[in-house]
């Protein structure tokens, strides 16, 4: 029995609210980056710290607008921060967002201090925009830059349980999703934050890439090759995730497993299992792992490191977008009719045998099937059909003219 | 703070915790005034919602699935086609027991003819349970979802933000986000007509008294007299919502 209310036959969450967590990621991830250089000392990261915070505080700034696109009244969106209702998960969304924002501001300005205050003199509206930041205040001596070395510490070692919270909050949300097996899972946490560091290192490397080739700055080789390195470990860790997470609904072989079976071999073949899988995790893999455990010359390294970050990117965009909508979407079990317009067919799905008209097929909504209904006496048909909650297909049965049984009718 | 510029330190203080309080207080004056407003468009003025407590009870052994129900809903409420506030479910249990669930698409046309021979089959109305402990009014970020005192959980569609949380959280199906106005919608038991002494829509047309509207805190209503002396059973009681929506002959099949 799997009947689907008439009002959930709707989809409600859909394509927006996945591009934010994937986002968010993104913001973790890199400011986990900046972190291994200002809490953890990992100086081969250097030439990347200040930029990763800059991806960080720009991604941030954008991860909002899907939201809003999502809401049936963007204008009143701020009511979530003015009148809060705190027993709700999601009343905690602006908080959570804005604390983090003006962590990230703040570290930004520790961080750049000096690099505004060489900025903020002179004419113009740079430097004018460089001294307002600055607060007017253009004073700096090694006491000062102790200071503020001391304070972006302290804040990049804050921001770590910070981006954790932003990003596995999020994971909380959807993980209260009843709709959705697949990522109703206590490992949905641990998942999204090492996917989000995994996304984090790759924008880094897309982005560091391109950014250096534009200004033509010298590439720091050391930097990249350390780079390369986490993004295999972490990469490692994400999909093995991933995949346990998978292996445990099939093992377990319950009800939620009958529906993530039919997605994966049918819906989410092509884009779940052949492309995330074989070809952008499984070649960003191997090329990884010839660029950190071979050593070759900087160019093929540099080749085989962005390549990788670039496809994991989109890895990711493939993991947040059509499979997780296709999740939401067709993650709904849906109950299909098919009945024909005299006597019980025999109905076959996709070569396989179903039953006897009327019958019910049980499948995903929005799945395509093809169905072959037999009657003796009538045309065989064959139509493709797709799959809706309560749906039905009646067929008309017409008679074969020149079949055996009619010639034999007395 | 500084001593220096002559201030008065604890003054200052205390004249900027004024302007806060007067900042805060000509912030949250408008909230006031929007739902004042809206009340005074729905309500009755001699309606005191501190003297009812309304129920709900479905006799399921009554209803025949005309649909009378969901096309007075819709003609009294505006209900956009392809939503339903009140929806009639159709159980058809096979000889092997197989149970079989469906819902008219269109109400004007009624259910789809039943081909097999089921060995049983009732049918089931069912509309927000207006739960007391209701789990869209915890999740609603803006406290846009509320519940009156005399218990009818309600949507103030000038609050929603239309995120479609409450949509997403309701075990029973109720709500949806209305295409029109963007915003959640949901049965409000015609609060609109029960304020005013009348029937919600869906009750005055049941030909069968299948659908029975009253006061809970009247100890006898209808309501609560039927209430006493059937057996009745409540929908997904596990999930803590307590509704008050109570249903006679309700089978175990029943989601």
């Amino acid at each position: 029995m799997n009947f689907v209310f008439p009002n959930e036959a709707h989809v409600t969450w859909s394509v927006m609210i996945v591009l934010y967590p994937y986002i968010t990621g993104l913001v973790a991830g890199a400011f986990i980056v900046s972190s291994l250089y200002h809490v953890f000392g990992r100086n081969e990261l250097k030439a990347v710290s200040r930029f990763s915070l800059a991806s960080a505080f720009v991604f941030l700034l954008f991860a909002p607008i899907p939201l809003q696109v999502h809401l049936g009244h963007p204008e009143r969106s701020l009511n979530i921060l003015i009148t809060p209702n705190f027993s709700s998960a999601m009343a905690g969304f602006g908080f959570i967002y804005n604390s983090y924002l003006l962590l990230v501001v703040l570290e930004i300005w520790f961080v750049m201090r000096s690099d505004f205050i060489a900025r903020a003199k002179g004419k113009g509206l740079v430097p004018f925009i460089c001294r307002a930041v600055l607060l007017f205040n253009l004073h700096e001596d090694d006491a000062t830059r102790r200071a503020d070395h001391r304070i972006a510490k302290f804040l990049a070692g804050l921001g770590i349980p910070m981006a954790c919270l932003l990003h596995g909050y999020v994971g909380f949300l959807f993980g209260s999703l009843k709709s959705n097996p697949w990522w109703s899972t206590a490992l949905m946490f641990v998942i999204f934050i090492f996917s989000a560091i995994v996304s984090g290192i790759s924008v880094l490397i897309f982005h560091y890439f391109v950014v250096s080739k534009i200004n033509r700055w010298r590439i720091d080789q050391g930097c990249v090759r350390a780079m390369g390195r986490y993004l295999w470990g972490f990469m490692i860790i994400a999909v093995a995730l991933e995949l346990l997470e998978i292996l445990s609904i099939a093992y377990k072989q319950t009800e939620e497993w009958e529906v993530l079976d039919q997605l994966i071999k049918q819906k989410l073949m092509i884009t779940y299992v052949v492309l995330q899988f074989g070809v952008f995790s499984l070649v960003p893999f191997l090329m990884l792992a010839i660029s950190a455990l071979f050593k070759l010359g900087d160019r093929l390294t540099n080749a085989l490191v962005w390549t990788s970050a670039t496809m994991l990117l989109l890895a990711m965009i493939w993991l947040a977008i059509p499979s997780s909508g296709g999740h939401v979407n067709a993650g709904v079990r849906a109950e299909h009719r098919i009945d024909v317009s005299i006597g019980s067919a025999t109905v076959y799905v996709n070569g396989r045998r179903l039953g006897q008209t009327p019958v019910t097929y049980v499948g995903t909504a929005g799945e395509v099937i093809e169905i072959e209904v037999r009657l003796q006496g009538y045309a065989t048909r064959h139509e493709r059909i797709e799959v809706r909650p309560n749906g039905t297909t009646t067929l008309t049965m017409e008679a074969q003219r020149s079949s055996e049984s009619q010639r034999k009718l007395p | 703070m500084s001593d220096d510029t002559g201030h008065d330190p604890k003054k200052s203080r205390r004249d900027m915790l004024k302007a806060i309080g007067v900042g805060a207080g000509l912030l949250l004056l408008p909230i006031g005034r929007v739902k004042a407003d809206k009340d005074d468009k729905t309500a009755d003025p001699d309606y005191d919602w501190e003297k009812h407590y309304w129920g709900y009870a479905v006799d399921t052994t009554k209803c025949i699935g005309c649909l009378a129900c969901m096309r007075a809903c819709r003609a009294e409420n505006d209900v956009p086609a392809g939503y339903v506030r009140t929806w009639v479910e159709r159980y058809s249990i096979s000889a092997d027991g197989t149970v079989r669930v469906d819902c008219a698409k269109d109400e004007m046309k009624g259910f789809e003819e039943v081909k097999d021979e089921p060995v049983k089959s009732f049918f089931v109305p069912k509309i927000c349970n207006h739960c007391e402990k209701s789990v869209c009014n915890q999740v609603c970020p803006v406290g846009a979802a509320y519940r009156t005192k005399d218990g009818v959980v309600l949507v103030d569609t000038q609050r929603c933000i239309g995120c479609g949380y409450c949509v997403q959280a309701c075990p029973y199906g109720s709500r949806f986000i209305n295409p029109t106005t963007h915003t959640a919608d949901k049965c409000t038991l015609c609060y609109h007509r029960i304020t005013k002494g009348m029937q919600p829509a869906c009750v005055q047309a049941c030909p069968k008294g299948a659908r029975i509207f009253g006061d809970l805190a009247d100890k006898k209503s209808p309501l609560s007299i039927l209430l006493r002396q059937r057996r009745y059973r409540l929908l997904k009681p596990e999930m803590g919502t307590h509704p008050k929506c109570y249903y006679i002959g309700l089978d175990r099949e029943v989601i």
